[in-house]
């Protein structure tokens, strides 16, 4: 099947294949992106920013560059749209919330510069859910994101706007934060890569904080090598991140086709449960039989502290979010009410105006766990329960390699779905969260479809081990060459 | 009855930049000219502690023998206010970084130790000034200027004892050389906590905090005052209210700000951007050999070398850089008595009358050192070397060049003595005769002529050495 691809649809590898043998213009790439947002995006609503005056620019100097034969960066001319929460200096930075409707940072995120100067061309700054928190980008506060395979249904969340923006070819790749699972559960929705990245790899300097101890920033792709290729660029010490990590630095490229002869496989029992749908089950399983055939070693093993990963994520989740939601007060910057008589009525009608219901739900919920009768009884055993989780995901990891589980128990809901129930919060969420509390590395890769519906499976790794998670990817892509591009 | 005082006490650090991010850290500036997106906590910022300030807090945990966490951990202390940016105050709850260390006050019978429960770092938060609308202004130039805290333990009974302890305390902070330690500017702050027991019956009042102590003298003022207050209270049996009161300067006494009757729940929580402050054994023995001498050794110390008055030491080990530059002088002028009368008398004097700080002035110790000696050996007089000693302070330069250029080196070439002497004789036939004649007075007479002969330069003892040898 070798179907010609239309611009706004090649993947990063193909575009800085075709710049450099001058087949195309970083101006025409830019331009057919440009085009394609305007005739989807009232149907999509990946975007909540599209900053095409900047794109055109940057898109002119990259030409020139070239024509110069100067180097324009492993990303030059790349297309790509930046997750709300992630700050732009002079673009409005909102987070999907009428909190910062007007929030127009002074500074640029440590990932978005690294981006700009690889020389990647921004298009713009996609939707999410309110402050990254929801699981279907309907907490926004601007607009409901559609999933390009069905607009009827959710493109999952909270880097909802991301994923989408990809798949309906508006963007080559774009950046998401994950803190329980929000990069790869809309990925697996949108059939694409998206890779979590391990805690203290990538800068968070720049990124509006949900959960402290459980964002990572990390790509959303095409296909795995392009989610090293982003890699490559974003990750890195930062000394304005007190918890990044220095560490000598890798090529996430090189080695990516080694194959995975050897290779073993932990497929843990606990995340083929009742509530995976039976087609997820079986498709993931399926991708077990693939790693097998391409020479790796794969057995089923128990991770038994995974009945704890929902509420332990809730409790830390929430704990925090209600200390780093503290700062929106209006005074200094953000939404600003003019309903006071004091200082105190201020504050709290500022907050009441500008936080939807979600955010205001988990920080009540996060204060609740952290009042002084409650630190102990909730949060200090959430705390014993998160190293529980580490210390079962450390004995895996010495048998084995990486891990393969499910990245949702099903394909995309419909629009509109509670998703109020502990069994649906479950289904979305509860097979992602575990790589955030224990701050390691996690992919998404499409391994099927059912009904038209993309699914994703899970590749879990040791810590700052992406090389092996992607080597592992990209056998298992290259084996199943499933067709993950959208034609219309 | 007892009178039981426990401290909290800030005191701002002089680091060159603040505790979580670059920017300067300064008294005062225009409003919120010293801040950043980090200090001003804006959204995505990230706090990077500053090592400096560990390193800081470490030298004052070790100069009041606290024991030195390894490894501790910072928390967010949350409370909503206009001047705290982040709606929580990054500091050190659950593990300080020193603990357990005290503080020598008194001599003799009255040596005691008072004790330092801990000692934890912190940032500070901005500032909320009132205009006359009573409209709140916010200055955030202070926010994020590293501060430490030192909890005392209940160990102080009176106000004259706490100031003793707040004043060693103040003379250890700044030898070390980690705050300028100015209350009026507010780079030390001190809460008091105070209560009374009854010992016979055995009762005591509840403990009232004590803020807005600008001076010393108003920490000893309104301790004072609240002891009488406790006092009659629990005369009439009745009791103090769990409350904290503020220290009104013109009224003289203490006025209610708020009740104390619950605990204000700060959800302490473990601060997730900032990686554990962990300290080696050899960081913390490198902060220690750094360590300057702390003012009590360095008195005893001179007490037995130098058998200088207790005054003058007390005087001299004022700053350490007064000190250092006593001890500095003595290595080229070996007279500690000497050295001590010029320094308390002269340089001090001068240094008030300029109003300037020691580092501020060009006279150093080596050529304050020259000068002295000049004097002690006679090559210049008392006088003359007021005056180098003046161009010194004013402008620098090496003594002996002053006092030539000024020509004010004490003549003592024993030919160019013999002939003005003679010629002095030689005007006063009178005295020679009374002289022989056994008059004394006489022969001070004529040092007298002599040295105004020489207009002040000649030299005494030369004069004298000459006068007797033509007499006779």
């Amino acid at each position: 099947m070798v179907l010609k691809l239309k611009i706004y649809n090649l993947s990063i590898h193909e575009i800085k294949n075709k710049l450099e043998n001058r087949e195309v213009k970083a101006i025409e790439i830019v331009e057919a992106n440009l085009n394609r947002i305007n005739s989807v995006e009232n149907k999509v609503n990946s975007y909540i920013t599209i900053t095409e005056d900047i794109a055109i620019e940057k898109a002119k100097d990259i030409d020139k560059k070239i024509n110069n034969n100067e180097s324009i960066g492993v990303l030059g001319g790349v297309p790509m749209a930046i997750k709300d929460n992630i700050c732009t200096e002079g673009i409005l930075t909102s987070c999907g919330s009428k909190m910062l409707e007007n929030f127009t940072p002074p500074y640029n995120a440590m990932v978005y510069e690294k981006l700009l100067s690889e020389g990647g061309i921004m298009l713009g700054k996609t939707n999410m859910d309110e402050f990254a928190m929801g699981s279907s980008t309907e907490t926004s506060f601007y607009k409901h994101t559609k999933n390009p395979w069905d607009i009827n249904k959710i493109p999952g969340g909270s880097s909802g706007g991301s994923a989408a923006a990809v798949a309906a070819g508006e963007a080559a790749f774009t950046l998401g934060s994950d803190t329980g699972g929000s990069i790869r559960q809309p990925a697996s929705f949108c059939g694409l890569v998206g890779l979590k990245t391990t805690y203290g790899l990538v800068s968070r300097y720049g990124l509006i904080a949900m959960a402290s101890s459980l964002d990572s920033i990390g790509p959303i792709t095409r296909n795995v090598k392009d989610a090293a290729l982003v890699l490559n660029a974003i990750a890195g010490y930062d000394s304005s991140d007190g918890t990044s990590i220095n560490k000598d630095k890798v090529d996430y490229l090189n080695g990516i086709n080694d194959g995975v002869k050897g290779l073993k496989v932990a497929i843990p029992k606990e995340y083929f449960d009742e509530d995976v749908s039976d087609t997820v089950k079986k498709s993931v399983l399926k991708t077990a039989e693939v790693f097998k055939d391409l020479g790796a070693v794969c057995k089923e093993v128990s991770l038994s502290s995974t009945k704890y990963v929902m509420a332990t994520y809730g409790i830390i989740s929430e704990a925090e979010i209600s200390l780093n939601f503290a700062r929106f007060d209006g005074i200094r910057y953000g939404h600003r009410s003019f309903n006071y008589k004091d200082i105190e009525s201020f504050v709290k009608s500022s907050r009441s105006e500008g936080f939807g219901s979600e955010v205001k739900k988990r920080i009540m919920k996060g204060t609740y766990w952290l009042s002084k009768d409650n630190y102990e009884k909730y949060y200090k055993k959430a705390d014993y329960t998160r190293k529980l989780i580490k210390a079962d995901f450390n004995n895996v990891f010495s048998n084995y390699d990486i891990i393969l589980t499910p990245t949702v128990a099903t394909t995309a809901l419909e629009i509109g779905t509670n998703q109020e129930s502990t069994t649906t919060k479950k289904k979305l969420d509860g097979y992602v969260a575990a790589a955030n509390l224990a701050g390691i590395p996690a992919l998404s890769v499409p391994c099927d479809f059912d009904k038209g519906l993309p699914i994703g499976m899970q590749l879990i790794g040791r810590a700052f081990d992406e090389k092996t998670l992607l080597r592992a990817a990209r056998a298992f892509e290259k084996a199943i060459n499933l067709n993950n591009i959208l034609s219309t | 009855m007892k009178t039981i005082i426990g401290l909290e006490i800030h005191v701002e650090l002089s680091t060159k930049s603040k505790i979580f991010c670059g920017c300067k850290v300064d008294f005062g500036g225009i409003a919120n000219t010293r801040c950043c997106p980090v200090c001003l906590g804006m959204p995505g910022t990230l706090p990077v502690l500053n090592k400096k300030v560990v390193d800081y807090a470490v030298k004052a945990g070790l100069a009041l023998n606290c024991n030195i966490a390894k490894e501790s951990i910072m928390d967010r202390k949350n409370y909503f206010y206009p001047d705290l940016v982040k709606g929580y105050q990054i500091t050190q709850y659950y593990s300080p970084l020193c603990q357990n260390g005290f503080v020598e006050i008194g001599e003799g019978k009255n040596k005691k130790e008072i004790g330092i429960k801990r000692i934890h770092i912190e940032e500070d938060t901005g500032k909320s000034l009132y205009n006359s609308q009573n409209i709140t202004l916010l200055d955030y130039n202070r926010s994020g200027v590293p501060l430490i805290e030192i909890v005392t333990e209940p160990d102080l009974n009176s106000g004259e004892e706490t100031k003793e302890f707040l004043e060693s305390l103040r003379d250890i902070l700044r030898y070390i050389g980690i705050s300028d330690v100015k209350m009026e500017e507010g780079s030390l702050r001190c809460d008091v906590n105070i209560n009374i027991e009854d010992e016979e019956k055995k009762t005591r009042s509840n403990i009232t905090e004590l803020k807005n102590l600008n001076s010393f003298k108003a920490v000893v003022s309104a301790i004072e005052f609240e002891e009488n207050r406790h006092k009659l209270l629990l005369k009439e049996q009745k009791n103090t209210v769990k409350e904290t009161r503020r220290w009104d300067e013109v009224e003289k006494q203490t006025q209610v700000m708020r009740l104390k009757d619950t605990e204000e729940d700060y959800r302490y929580f473990p601060e997730p951007d900032i990686l554990r402050v962990v300290l080696s054994e050899e960081e913390i023995n490198k902060i220690k050999e750094e360590l300057p001498e702390l003012p009590k050794d360095k008195k005893n110390r001179w007490l037995e070398e130098f058998k200088l008055p207790e005054y003058d030491i007390e005087v001299l080990t004022g700053s350490l850089e007064l000190a250092s530059f006593f001890e500095e002088t003595l290595s080229y002028s070996n007279n500690p008595k000497k050295v001590s009368n010029w320094i308390m008398t002269e340089l001090l004097r001068r240094l008030k009358e300029c109003d300037v700080e020691l580092s501020a002035v060009k006279l150093t110790p080596k050529n304050f050192g020259k000068l002295l000696n000049l004097i002690n050996e006679g090559i210049i007089s008392n006088s003359a070397g007021k005056k180098i000693f003046y161009e010194m302070f004013e402008n620098g330069g090496k003594p002996e060049q002053i006092a030539q250029n000024k020509g004010l080196i004490q003549i003592d070439d024993m030919d160019a003595i013999e002939k003005v002497i003679k010629e002095v004789l030689h005007r006063n036939p009178q005295s020679i005769e009374d002289y022989k004649n056994g008059k004394d007075k006489a022969f001070g007479y004529l040092v007298g002529q002599s040295m105004k002969a020489f207009k002040g330069k000649g030299n005494p003892k030369l004069i004298n050495k000459v006068l007797q040898k033509l007499l006779n």
